[in-house]
This record gives structure tokens, C-alpha cells and sequence, in this order.
């Protein structure tokens, strides 16, 4: 790209978010949301609806804020000293940053899966088991057994580990312990699961198990996806976000998004002029 | 030549060998028009190598070796009523004739003075020979080792090499230090259990090392019974870690987990700085405020107490221990990552039930190894016992009671009027053996612990 085409890009102008921001069945809706770090502005007025039971990949280039934006939804941010967050983020309907609301109550309803896999320093079952012991979800024993083995079919990971569910979580391959992640997470049940490029540190063949997953999870769950991969969101996803320097450009259904986008910004971007 | 002049010049034969070699192996390149295969300085390393450590080392071996082969000269030229003197009337002879050679003084007995003529003698041989030798080693080895030097010649790779036995030789002088003290640890320990039983000195009640000196002294016969010092050291460092333990782990995830970088910053060195304060201090405030207010305490509680108890000794110990636990906890627990926080909170945990189910178990090896260096530190305290706990060897496991350790009573066995071959001194060899085993002991058993419930995290 020239220097002439790279200054036309900051002349583009970002004022609303094009396409279809806001759908009917709702299970996430932000408001004007701003998040700052310190002085510094991260997202500037997000306006989105995240559909129930439905896959939303969030797009855009590195530093875009879509991390960040991703984090907002389950208070994840909280935990950064100097983020600060203005705006209306609604789940169901009940505004997430209301005062009483507990982060650590809505983190139990709204999972998340991290970039590189991060399971415990645990046993595999242990794993799998920390968060249903953490809120009493097993009442004996046996439930609890019962519990990890369902998380870990439905993660796709049981076959593999059942023989060493008490060897450390920490020796299975990469692909192995996102999926151990994936199923911890859903052994706790949550509504809503957050993906943070949960494939960008794993290699094809266990990238293509994760997305069979998440469209297999799709019918229980909704979920929401950082992607670097247009391909992956592409594939996986019913609905697509496009995010640059922090403003929502553009929200629509996947399909239009990559034949038909609205925004230059997003052209450019799904062309591959920059990015 | 003395030995000061001999390191003088093999210091300059050092640096002149450097300039010598880099100089050379530029001038050689350029000769031949070939490139160096290292950079000018490697050579001039090597050189400098070759022109001043072998005789260095020559140096050292023939300063360990001479006194000896001095010695035994001399005292084959002795008349023969010498030769059947016992090993250490004659050590005492030859020491004599030393100390005469230093002083210069006359000497009235014959045999004395020919001794010391021959000592003299030999010694100025010995010198003489010494500096030949390290000199002609240190030209032959630069000349010979400037004779080597080719472009092609791989330096930079032969000094990798030095420097990796350098390495090798360092560290191996601090294994056999270590080796050195155990070994004479045990014989001399050995030489005590001769006179007193081993069962005795470990399960005996009764410490009173006291025995007669000289033979008109009035004194007791020496009783070593050392379980009495051994359950006086573990019942004040168990004080201690009951103290340092909770305090120092809670202090460290405070600052870990929850403190801001600022008070952190602020907080940590000066936490740290309990350690630096000398042992004699926390003594002192040992015995003139904890000590008399525990005694206080237990008055007004009806009990009549001493103004030595183990529990003031603890006590102080616990509080300057409390670094060695926090700072290294700290260290430990802040180097978790951040990831597995992450991780434990998107699933629904509090910090607290975060830090307690994965923080701590993946931080526990770096803990554990914490709470040992503290235990060791608390185990091997002298000054604030002697201060604040006293010198009475009781078998006690009442903290209010005033007992001693093992290391006070090595202090007490060897300071004053000593006879080296004393059960008593002896008895100090063999403390210090048991001393070192039991910390032996505590690290294995917590290498074990650690094995068994560490939880990695890479």
C-alpha cells in the first residue's frame, strides 16, 4: 500500500456502525459502550446485539479492540486496574455493570476460552471438575464423575484422556488442552461462551476440531469469537463484526459481510489491503 | 625473588602475553593475506593463558609441597636420639627451628643451630629453584604458545573452552568446601564417640559438658546427654515458623495479589529489611522487651515464670524469619501467570478461592523452599537464644520454660580455655554433626513433599 492509499484510509470516515447492528432475539446487547485504559480510549461507542444460540466472530486488525470489547462482556476487565467502562451491556435484558450485580456470579453464566490454552497446574479431572466444585453444581461423588465425563464427551476430549483423567491437564497437546478449556467451561454450564482466538496457537488439524466443536456447541450456547482468521469466521460463524481502531464498523450476517460489505473499511479489510 | 615479586611479573607476563598474541595474529594475517579465524583478542587470551596460569599453578603446588619436603629434610639430619621422638615432639622441634630461622636470634645448642643453618639453607634453595622454575615456565609457555598461533587456528573456540573449565573449577571449589567441612565434621565426631557413647550422647537427658581440665582442678566428669539441646533448637524454631509461616505467606499474597505496585514497591524492601538487621539487635529487644513482658503476662495470669523463656526467643526469631518466607513467596507467587488468574476467574472463582486452588498449589515449590531457608536460618539463630532463652540445658516442650539449642552450647564448648582434644571440644564436632543432619533431614523430606504435590505450570 502507498503512502497516498494509506492517508485515504484514516480520511475514511466512521461516524454509526453499517449493516444490521441489533436483531430481535438477543442474548448480549451493548449500548454506547466506552472503554478506557487510563486516558487512553479503547472502544468508542459499540452498539451490537449478540444473537441467542447463535455464533458472532468479531473481526479487525490487531490493537482494534476487539479483545477488549470481548472482555467487557464478562467483567474480565474488572480484574485491570486502570480500565474503566462506560455504557449500557445488557445479558437477558439485566445490565451486567449494575451495581449488585456479582462479576463472579455473571463470569459462571458467561464463560470464556483464552488465546493460548491455560488449564490448571491440575489433574485432567480436576480440570473439568474446578468450577462445578467451586458453585456446588455435584452433589456426590458419582455426579461429579458423571459431570466431568459429559463435559469432556461434549468438548470431544473423552475418548482421548479417559484413561489418564488423573495426569496433569498440563501434558496434553495444545489442541488437547484448548478442548480441556472448552470443556471446563462447559462444565459449569454458562449461557453465553466467549472464545478469544481460541485456535491462533494450534496448527490446522486441531483447529478444525475446535470449530466442529463450537458449531456442535452453537445449539446449546451462544458464542461469541475473536477471530484473525476470516476463513474461521467464515466458516463457523452466523453473524460477523468488524472492528477498527476501536469503532464497530460493520455488523451483518456473515454471508454479506464477505461478499457484499457496506463499509470500505471492511472491503479493504477482507480483500486483504490491510490488515 | 620473593613470592610477591614472582606474582608481579607473572600479573605483567599476563597482559604482555595478551598484547603479544593480538598483536601477532594481526601481523600474521596480514603475512600470509589469510583471515583470522577469530577475533584478534581470542589470541591474546590464549597467550595470555599459556604465558601466566600453568605457572601459577606451579606456584601453588610447590608452596603445598615445600614445608613438607623441608621438613623431612631437616630431620633426617638429625642425631638419632631425634629420630625416635614421637610425631608431635618432633612436629614441635621443627616449629622451633622455624620460629628461630624467623628471628634471626643466636642460637646456643648445637643441634639447634645446625638445624637452623640447614633451614636456612634450604629454604633459600627452594626459593631460588621456585623462581627459576615459575619464570622459564611462563617465557616457554607464551613463546611455545606464540609459535601456535595460525590464522586458521580456532581461538575463539579454545577460550570457550578455558572459560568452560574455569566454570567447572569454580564451581567445584565450592562442592569440595562443602565436602571438606562434613568430613572433618565426622572424624572428629568419630573421635568423640569413642569416648562417649553414641546412644548416650543422642537419647542422654543430661547436658553438662563441664569436666576437669588439669588434674588438681576440681570439675565434673562430663555427662553429653544432647537430647535435651536438640528439643530445645526444634521447639524454638517450631516457635518461629508458627510465627514466620502464616505471617510471611499471608504478607507475600497480599503484596502479590492484592497491594497496588505502589505500596508494593514501598512495602517489600522495607519487609526485607527485617533481615538486615544484625541478629545481636533482635537479641537485645529480646531480652529487655519480650522476655520481661511475657513474664509480666504470665504474672498476672498467677504464673511465675523466668525472665528466659523459649517462647521470647521464638517469638523474635519468627519476626526476623518473616522475610525469608515473604520475599521469596512473594517472588514465587507473582510469577504464576497471569493466564492461569485469567483462567480461574473466567470460570466463575473469587480471588481468594483463586489464589487458594491454583496460585498457591502452583506456587508451592518456590513457598516450600522459602519456609526452608527460613527453617534453616531459625535452626542455626545463636545470639537471640543466648539473650533471650538462656543457657540451661532443660528437656522441656514448655515454651515458657528457658532452654537452649545446639548452637549455643557450640558457642559456649568452644570459646574460653580449650584443650583441642577435649570431650568437650569434641562434643562441639559432634552437635555440629547432628546439626547438619537433622537440616539435611527437613530438605529431604520437603524435596518429597514438593515432588508430591507440586503443580506445573509450563
Amino acid at each position: 500500500m502507498t503512502d497516498i492509499e494509506k492517508r485515504e484510509e484514516f480520511d475514511i470516515e466512521i461516524d454509526k456502525t453499517v449493516g444490521k447492528p441489533f436483531i430481535d432475539d438477543a442474548k448480549f446487547s451493548t449500548r454506547n459502550v466506552d472503554v478506557f485504559y487510563g486516558d487512553k480510549q479503547a472502544i468508542f461507542d459499540a452498539n451490537i446485539d449478540i444473537g441467542k444460540n447463535q455464533i458472532i466472530a468479531m473481526i479487525g486488525p490487531s490493537g482494534c479492540g476487539k479483545s477488549t470489547f470481548l472482555r467487557c462482556l464478562n467483567r474480565m476487565n474488572d480484574t485491570i486496574a486502570d480500565c474503566h467502562i462506560s455504557g449500557d451491556i445488557r445479558l437477558d435484558n439485566e445490565d451486567v455493570y449494575q451495581k449488585h450485580q456479582d462479576p463472579v456470579l455473571l463470569r459462571a453464566r458467561v464463560g470464556m476460552v483464552f488465546q493460548k490454552p491455560n488449564p490448571f497446574p491440575k489433574s485432567i479431572y480436576d480440570n473439568v471438575a474446578y468450577g462445578a466444585k467451586l458453585h456446588g453444581l455435584a452433589g456426590s461423588k458419582i455426579e461429579l464423575d458423571e459431570l466431568v465425563e459429559n463435559s469432556l464427551i461434549r468438548a470431544g476430549l473423552f475418548k482421548e484422556v479417559k484413561d489418564s483423567l488423573h495426569k496433569p491437564g498440563t501434558g496434553l497437546s495444545g489442541g488437547q488442552q484448548q478442548r480441556l478449556c472448552i470443556a471446563r467451561t462447559i462444565a459449569i454450564d454458562p449461557e453465553v461462551i466467549l472464545m478469544d482466538e481460541p485456535t491462533s496457537a494450534l496448527d490446522p488439524i486441531a483447529t478444525a476440531v475446535i470449530e466442529e466443536l463450537m458449531i456442535d456447541l452453537s445449539a446449546k450456547y451462544t458464542i461469541a469469537i475473536v477471530t484473525h482468521s476470516m476463513q474461521q469466521a467464515a466458516r463457523v460463524s452466523q453473524r460477523t463484526a468488524y472492528f477498527h481502531m476501536g469503532h464497530l464498523v460493520e455488523v451483518n450476517d456473515t454471508n454479506t459481510v464477505f461478499t457484499n460489505p457496506e463499509h470500505q473499511l471492511t472491503e479493504n479489510y477482507i480483500t486483504g489491503r490491510f490488515g | 625473588m620473593t613470592l610477591e615479586v614472582i606474582i608481579t611479573t607473572l600479573l605483567a607476563l599476563l597482559f604482555l602475553g595478551y598484547f603479544v598474541g593480538r598483536k601477532r595474529s594481526i601481523a600474521l594475517s596480514k603475512k600470509t593475506s589469510q583471515k583470522l579465524h577469530s577475533l584478534p583478542q581470542y589470541y591474546g587470551y590464549l597467550i595470555a593463558f599459556w604465558s601466566s596460569v600453568p605457572a601459577l599453578l606451579i606456584l601453588l603446588f610447590w608452596a603445598a609441597l615445600e614445608s613438607s619436603f623441608i621438613t623431612s629434610a631437616i630431620v633426617t639430619q638429625l642425631p638419632a636420639q631425634f629420630q625416635q621422638l614421637s610425631a608431635d615432639e618432633l612436629g614441635l622441634f621443627v616449629n622451633e627451628i622455624v620460629n628461630l630461622s624467623n628471628s634471626g636470634l643466636v642460637v646456643d645448642d648445637e643441634i639447634k643451630r645446625q638445624a637452623v643453618i640447614q633451614y636456612n639453607k634450604l629454604i633459600e634453595f627452594s626459593n631460588s629453584i621456585k623462581s627459576a622454575v615459575v619464570l622459564v615456565l611462563a617465557f616457554v609457555g607464551m613463546f611455545v604458545a606464540l609459535t601456535f598461533i595460525k590464522p586458521e587456528m580456532k581461538a575463539r573456540n579454545l577460550v570457550e573452552k578455558l572459560i568452560r573449565g574455569a566454570m567447572i573449577a569454580c564451581a567445584s571449589i565450592a562442592v569440595l568446601t562443602t565436602i571438606g567441612i562434613i568430613f572433618s565434621v565426622i572424624f572428629e565426631s568419630i573421635i568423640f564417640f569413642k569416648t562417649v557413647n553414641v546412644f548416650d550422647f543422642l537419647f542422654g537427658t543430661h547436658w553438662s559438658p563441664q569436666e576437669a581440665i588439669r588434674e588438681d582442678q576440681v570439675g565434673g566428669s562430663g555427662s553429653f546427654g544432647a537430647l535435651p539441646l536438640f528439643v530445645g533448637t526444634l521447639l524454638i524454631s517450631f516457635i518461629a515458623l508458627v510465627i514466620a509461616v502464616p505471617l510471611g505467606l499471608m504478607s507475600a499474597i497480599y503484596l502479590s495479589e492484592y497491594s497496588s505496585p505502589k505500596f508494593r514497591s514501598f512495602a517489600k524492601p522495607v519487609l526485607e529489611m527485617l533481615a538486615g538487621i544484625p541478629t545481636v539487635v533482635y537479641g537485645f529487644f529480646a531480652a529487655l522487651t519480650v522476655a520481661p513482658f511475657i513474664r509480666d503476662l504470665g504474672e498476672s495470669w498467677g504464673l511465675s515464670l523466668s525472665s528466659e523463656s523459649a517462647l521470647a526467643a521464638g517469638l523474635v526469631m519468627g519476626v526476623m524469619i518473616i522475610p525469608f518466607v515473604s520475599s521469596l513467596s512473594d517472588d514465587v507467587i507473582s510469577a504464576v501467570p497471569q493466564s492461569m488468574r485469567d483462567g480461574s476467574y473466567a470460570m466463575g472463582a473469587t480471588k481468594s478461592e483463586t489464589i487458594k486452588q491454583v496460585i498457591i498449589p502452583a506456587a508451592l515449590p518456590g513457598i516450600v523452599s522459602g519456609v526452608l531457608l527460613a527453617a534453616s536460618r531459625a535452626i542455626g539463630e545463636t545470639m537471640i537464644v543466648v539473650m533471650a532463652a538462656g543457657l540451661s540445658a532443660n528437656l522441656s516442650f514448655n515454651p515458657l520454660e528457658a532452654v537452649t539449642t545446639v548452637t549455643v552450647q557450640m558457642v559456649t564448648l568452644l570459646t574460653g580455655d580449650q584443650e583441642f582434644d577435649s570431650a568437650k571440644t569434641l562434643a562441639a564436632f559432634a552437635l555440629g554433626l547432628g546439626l547438619f543432619l537433622t537440616t539435611l533431614v527437613l530438605n529431604i523430606i520437603s524435596l518429597y513433599i514438593v515432588r508430591k504435590y507440586r503443580e506445573q505450570y509450563e
